[in-house]
């Protein structure tokens, strides 16, 4: 591939592709393909290195607003392709959008299993908790009661939260961050690139058309430091405008309380993201039931897929020798005429 | 080994079957006698038969496992139609095997196994050791356990069951003194295979020698037999089963192409060896990856084209049918990528261990939309190898999927291989184009070669190359997302006829017997040596018939139809209900007769012979 001594002088501009953007005025999705194209020239992976894989939805036509390479797939599949294309070369920067019914319906098993694995990609799974493209009906991620096309009555189903199915799988590195808050969106992005592994993100994204209240409580800034805990490795769990208010633990339960007489900072948890028993305390919390942690919740090293792979071709290759077909062909019982 | 008094009968060729309990051994038993026939020159063809079941009910029709083995002084092209000896450990396995033995053949029967219970559970009222049936056929009882359970009492370290599981060496020390072989290469086998247990070692040889002294010492069998080695072409051959030389074929077409093999599959019946074999070769960088499932494995295999590897993925029906929408999301990326679909009996579910050909159809037409694809088949084990190298090359150069059509009949049988020299199988030629610098004209990923119609093969971490793929129709050229009538018209068409133009570079069809005359077979994939050893036996019998074994099936030969043209009469045997007679109809607007055999089997010779005479009158 391209070696590193050629300097990376990439801009913003060097991501953005020919091809007219499409999606909704005023779309969340915007907002995430912005911060995008400005955090890649800061990750230090030539552009031809770069991959964007999709399956289908309105958040996978963003590989074709991309200047990468990239491969607009089939419902729910990305993360297969995806796994393809980074096992035969691991070299590549791979990138995964997905949306909350191409990710956790369709494609909800691939999900479970790329994460399991740790193969080395960054997948953003754009959380809008409606069907876009097919035109407003329920998602796995829509709330109980949701009405919506399909159910006029009222959704009988119970969501599925996208960070405790990613702890189910062992993800290595969690996050969660917000469309309407570029600054934090960019750096969480660029965290996940930094990350060697599945990198799970759960983007909370605005639908102006079919779910346009589902967030309304964290994108307003009269209201949504009130809903909304920033974590940050090492510090306590302080939030609210007035950074008034904290998280702490209840027996095993996380429990909101407000800083002053009777709790201080030192009652507090303090966010360590290597403890996976506190990520799975975290990934629990979602908005509206309870404030919603946002930020890298949980961050570990372990082997990628490819590592355990390349290691078996060296050890292999080390004990047998490099492959050779005379040998292969006559490893069994021959006879000769 | 032999005893120069015995009395030997010369044969040209002998079927043999060992049937047995599912847990008795007897694939083992079957592959060591073939491992043996085979080194010693015979040629061989070998059909094992197995249920579903890992361990049916032990004792029941359902339960039994087979493994019969033709082996020869001459070329041969089928395992045979009816075994002259049969092995039958107990009397489930006589009873399924008895209806295809030849009439006069031997039976030899553990008479210990043929307990009450035994015989009820296989459904048998009396004892056919005793009520008679049997007439007919030369019977030898042999009370195989208990005989050896006793040689095998100083080995205290194996318990009773230890020593059972021994007997099925017992059985093929009797076939060896039978057929006058030697032992040696099956007491290696043991010594590795169980190395380290050597109780386990001890057993297994004392149950082989005894039971080849027990057929000299005690003369129980009327008849010896000898098969003089085969007049085989010159050269070094092995054993291969039709998923091992897939597997070779596979790792030499990567070592062809300067390529890194991935194969990216899920389990499944009978293409799990394929992977098995693959996953040992990680010497050669081949990246396995088993997949969650059959989706996900095919989904994989488009990553990796994308990425520049040669991908291959290998399955049976029911995962096809699952694949079939990222198959056709590979043929409108346009990327080179092999599926092997190893077919086993159908619908849905169907027979997992048995073999027909009844997935043409799917592979030519089941995906949404027009969606040409090039299909091949290998004729038989060996030509797996011969087959996953040409479905390489043809994916490569037509930037495309190819479906390989295996079968469980091909996958798991085995015959000898001719070991080529790897150096004198020409090399696949791969182009990928160079990076571009910013200034120079944009790269259009969509812009064919004039003369095969392929896109370039640009893949990711080659500078200014960047491009986006995907499923939704194109502009040409720029492959940019177009709803545009005329492109869309214009992209089914090219990719029409970029699968069509392969024609141009795959041989002519050949024809086996009379340019013209009274009748033409036309077979395909792994009917092949049934249907050619048939119209040979007919042509001996001077009967007026040719044969023309397609392998490939999308695009046809050049040549085909005006051979097709050539005969009165165009009859197409199946294991299907006429799947290539139905393609052939429309494509040539012809009369094509259909012979349409499901049984779950190979066809026999002599089902072929009777359908030329029925034919030629």
């Amino acid at each position: 591939m391209t070696t590193a001594t050629i300097p990376l002088e990439l801009n913003r501009k060097d991501f953005v592709s020919d091809q007219a953007v499409r999606w909704c005025p005023g779309c969340g999705d915007y907002s995430i393909l912005a911060q995008m194209q400005k955090t890649l020239p800061d990750i230090g992976v030539p552009k031809e290195n770069i991959v964007f894989i999709s399956g289908i939805g309105c958040s996978s036509r963003f590989p074709y607003y991309m200047n990468t390479y990239g491969i607009h797939s089939i419902h729910g599949r990305a993360p297969t392709l995806a796994s393809g294309l980074q096992i035969a070369n691991p070299d590549l920067s791979v990138w995964v959008i997905t949306g909350d019914g191409d990710g956790l319906s369709i494609g909800g098993n691939h999900l479970l299993h790329v994460i399991r694995r740790n193969v080395n990609l960054n997948i953003i799974l754009f959380n809008n908790r409606i069907y876009g493209l097919t035109k407003g009906q329920f998602s796995p991620t829509s709330r109980s009661g949701k009405r919506t096309k399909s159910s006029p009555m009222g959704s009988i189903e119970q969501p599925i939260n996208p960070l405790v199915m990613a702890m189910a799988a062992n993800a290595t590195f969690v996050a969660r961050t917000i469309d309407s808050n570029p600054q934090h969106l960019g750096d969480i992005l660029h965290q996940a690139a930094m990350h060697k592994g599945a990198s799970f993100v759960e983007v909370y994204q605005n639908c102006v058309i079919f779910n346009p209240s589902e967030w309304d409580g964290l994108g307003d800034r009269k209201v949504r430091d009130e809903n909304i805990i920033f974590l940050e490795d090492g510090k306590p769990m302080v939030f609210g405008k007035e950074s008034n208010r904290g998280l702490r633990l209840r027996g095993y339960k996380p429990e909101i309380v407000d800083l002053g007489d009777e709790y201080s900072e030192e009652d507090l948890l303090v966010h360590d993201v290597t403890q996976k028993d506190l990520a799975s305390i975290l990934s629990v919390m979602e908005y509206p039931e309870s404030p919603v942690p946002m930020g890298v919740i949980r961050k570990v090293e372990m082997p990628t897929y490819s590592d355990g792979l390349l290691a078996q071709v060296a050890k292999a290759q080390m004990t047998k020798g490099v492959g050779d077909l005379a040998k292969l062909f006559h490893s069994a019982d021959t006879w000769t005429i | 080994m032999s005893d120069s008094t015995d009395l030997f009968n010369e044969l040209e060729s002998v079927v043999i079957r060992f049937a047995g309990d599912s847990g008795d051994g007897m694939q083992l038993t079957g592959t060591q006698f073939t491992n043996t026939a085979a080194v010693i020159g015979n040629d061989v063809s070998t059909m094992p038969d197995f249920p579903a079941e890992i361990r049916a009910p032990a004792g029941t029709l359902a339960g039994v496992s087979g493994f019969q083995v033709n082996f020869s002084s001459r070329d041969i092209l089928t395992p045979g139609d009816t075994p002259r000896v049969l092995f039958a450990m107990n009397p489930a396995a006589l009873k399924v095997s008895v209806p295809a033995l030849e009439s006069g053949g031997t039976i030899i029967v553990n008479s210990d196994a043929f307990t009450r219970s035994n015989l009820a559970k296989a459904g048998y009222e009396s004892n056919p050791l005793e009520d008679g049936s049997l007439e007919g056929f030369q019977l030898i009882d042999v009370p195989l356990t208990s005989l050896n359970r006793e040689a095998l009492k100083d080995i205290e370290e194996l318990s009773t069951k230890d020593k059972d599981r021994c007997q099925n060496f017992f059985a093929l020390g009797m076939a060896f003194w039978m057929f006058d072989r030697p032992l040696d290469m099956t007491v290696d086998w043991i010594q590795k295979k169980f190395a380290g247990k050597d109780a386990v070692i001890e057993g297994n040889i004392k149950a082989l020698h005894t039971g080849y002294y027990f057929g000299e010492t005690t003369r129980t069998f009327q008849h010896r037999y000898r098969i003089r080695p085969a007049t085989l072409p010159p050269g070094t051959y092995r054993k291969v089963t039709g998923n091992e030389a897939m597997a070779m074929g596979l790792v030499t077409a990567a070592k062809k192409m300067g390529k890194t093999l991935f194969y990216g599959t899920y389990p499944i019946t009978p293409a799990s060896d394929i992977l098995h074999s693959l996953a040992t070769l990680r010497n050669f960088d081949v990246r396995t990856f088993q997949a969650e499932d059959e989706i996900a494995a095919m989904g994989s295999v488009i990553g990796a084209a994308f990425g520049g590897a040669l991908a291959v993925t290998g399955t049976s029906g029911p995962g096809v049918a699952l694949k079939s929408e990222a198959i056709n999301l590979g043929i409108m990326l346009e990327l080179p990528m092999v599926i092997i679909n190893v077919q086993r009996g159908g619908p849905s579910t169907g027979l997992p261990t048995k073999t027909e050909q009844s997935d043409l159809l799917q592979a030519m037409y089941g995906r949404n939309g027009e969606s040409p694809i090039v299909v091949i088949a290998p004729s038989g084990p060996a030509d797996c190898f011969n087959a996953a190298i040409e479905a390489s090359r043809l994916a490569v150069r037509a930037m495309t999927p190819v479906f390989v059509l295996s079968d469980g009949f091909l996958a798991n049988s085995s015959e000898p291989w001719l070991i080529p020299n790897p150096d004198d199988i020409p090399a696949i030629e791969v182009k990928h184009p160079q990076g571009r610098a910013a200034d120079d004209a944009p790269f259009l990923p969509y812009k064919r070669d004039p003369e095969t119609m392929a896109r370039p093969w640009a893949i990711p971490g080659t500078q200014g190359l960047e491009h986006r793929l995907g499923g939704l129709s194109k502009e040409p050229e720029t492959g940019n997302v177009s709803y545009v009538p005329e492109h869309n018209e214009q992209m089914n068409s090219d990719r029409a006829e970029k699968i069509a133009r392969l024609a141009e570079v795959i041989p002519d069809q050949e024809v086996f017997g009379p340019e013209e005359g009274d009748l033409l077979l036309v077979s395909w994939g792994g009917t092949f040596g049934a249907v050619r050893s048939g119209v040979a036996r007919a042509q001996r019998d001077g009967k007026s018939v040719a044969h023309a074994h397609l392998r490939y099936l999308n695009p046809f030969p050049k040549n085909l139809g005006d051979i097709l043209k050539r005969y009165k009469q165009v009859i197409v045997p199946e294991l299907n209900r006429g799947q290539l007679a139905f393609l052939l109809r429309g494509h040539f607007a012809m009369d094509i007769k259909s012979y349409s055999k499901m049984h779950a089997r190979p066809f026999k010779i002599s089902e072929i012979t009777s359908k030329i005479e029925e034919a030629l009158g």
